[in-house]
């Protein structure tokens, strides 16, 4: 016997296959036993796939297609906790509403938030923004008014930008004084897109 | 250093722990000592302070998990005087390695597992001593009998 020929016995890449389907089975394991503190899940929607990640607390963050995945988990990692995997079953209840919401089936969700990723006067701002019922919008500067800052409405818009749970905690709702949609983390067409479906802008926009 | 997401760390080291196991556990038994090895690993996960040389600790782990569920197996085992019995042969692999897996297992499970880390996966007998919670002489002990009867089994 030659010890070279031990190597075979590590499978080679049919091991590399296996591994791939025993490590997507981990997680189910994970969330069994309690281990489980951040799941990821995709969701197919109308304005793009949705990175979705849920904790024991709640939804803690939507991201649109572009955001970077690695940037995004590392931040998981540090601010929430490094158990994190990808574990769709955990996030099914989001998924189901936000299906519902797409179909014009469902006009508030029903969620448990996790807000640990909103800091500071961020707070304040969604928290008021929650507030704003489907088919309404409001303006930045009234949003300011709201929480008692008149005058911070650039941090208000600040604040919105910075949502990490987007359609959601509805900040596409906020729009700039005089009609104009303004800005929105995942770009000006997804707002008017959500908007559109909510019956707040016309179906069909003139230009 | 900071430590990696766990999807991150579980995807840079499934391939490494799951060929040790095959190799140390068998194809049968690779994958529940497979799902027990990560679920500890994520247990014991956030109180990590040293996020260099991951690869050494889920080996370590892994290689724990490897000797206990021998040891779990033996007590299992109906006592008997016949040689081990050989695995199914998955898809049409020779012979050889059938008879080569029956004898790697037949073999004291340090023994085993410190032949698997150094001839499967190539590591150093340093490494092979820090998989083991033993000494580097110890380690060289373990991997040069291992290999010795593995010849006798197989000549």
């Amino acid at each position: 016997m030659n010890t070279k020929d031990l190597k075979k016995l590590g499978g080679g890449r049919e091991s590399d296959r296996l591994a791939e389907v025993a490590a997507s089975a981990v997680a189910a394991a994970a969330a069994e036993h309690g281990l489980l503190d951040v799941a990821l899940g995709a969701f197919e929607s109308p304005v793009g796939e949705l990175l979705l990640a849920v904790t024991p607390r709640g939804l803690a963050y939507v991201a649109f297609e572009e955001e970077e995945r690695d940037e995004l988990l590392k931040r998981f990692s540090r601010l929430l906790s490094p158990r994190i995997l990808e574990h769709a079953a955990s996030t099914d209840e989001v998924r189901r509403q936000l299906d519902e919401y797409f179909a014009g089936e469902r006009t508030s969700f029903e969620l448990k938030l996790d807000r640990r990723l909103i800091r500071g006067i961020a707070r304040d701002v969604l928290a008021a923004t929650a507030r704003v019922p489907f088919g309404r919008t409001t303006t930045y500067g009234a949003l300011a008014e709201r929480i008692g800052r008149p005058r911070a409405s650039r941090a208000v818009g600040n604040a919105l930008g910075s949502n990490p749970i987007p359609i959601v905690v509805p900040c596409h709702r906020v729009l700039r004084t005089g009609g104009d949609v303004g800005g929105y983390a995942g770009g000006p067409s997804r707002k008017r897109r959500l908007l559109t479906l909510e019956g707040s802008l016309p179906a069909a926009r003139p230009r | 250093m900071e430590l990696p997401p766990f999807s991150e760390f579980l995807e840079e080291h499934r391939g490494t722990v799951y060929r040790f196991l095959m190799a140390a556990v068998g194809p049968h038994e690779a994958d529940d000592c497979f799902q027990d090895t990560f679920v500890a690993a994520l247990r014991a996960y956030p109180r990590l302070t040293d996020a260099s040389r991951l690869d050494r600790w889920i080996l370590r782990i892994a290689s724990r998990k490897a000797i206990d569920h021998h040891r779990a197996a033996g007590r299992r085992a109906i006592p008997s005087d016949e040689l081990p019995e050989r695995p199914a042969v998955p898809n049409g692999q020779p012979e050889f390695d059938g008879d080569l897996r029956a004898a790697v297992s037949s073999l004291p499970p340090k023994q085993r597992v410190a032949v698997v880390h150094r001839h499967v996966l190539d590591r150093s007998y340093a490494d092979v001593a820090e998989a083991l919670g033993i000494s580097e002489e110890a380690a060289r002990a373990n991997v040069y009998h291992g290999v010795k009867k593995l010849r006798e089994l197989m000549a």
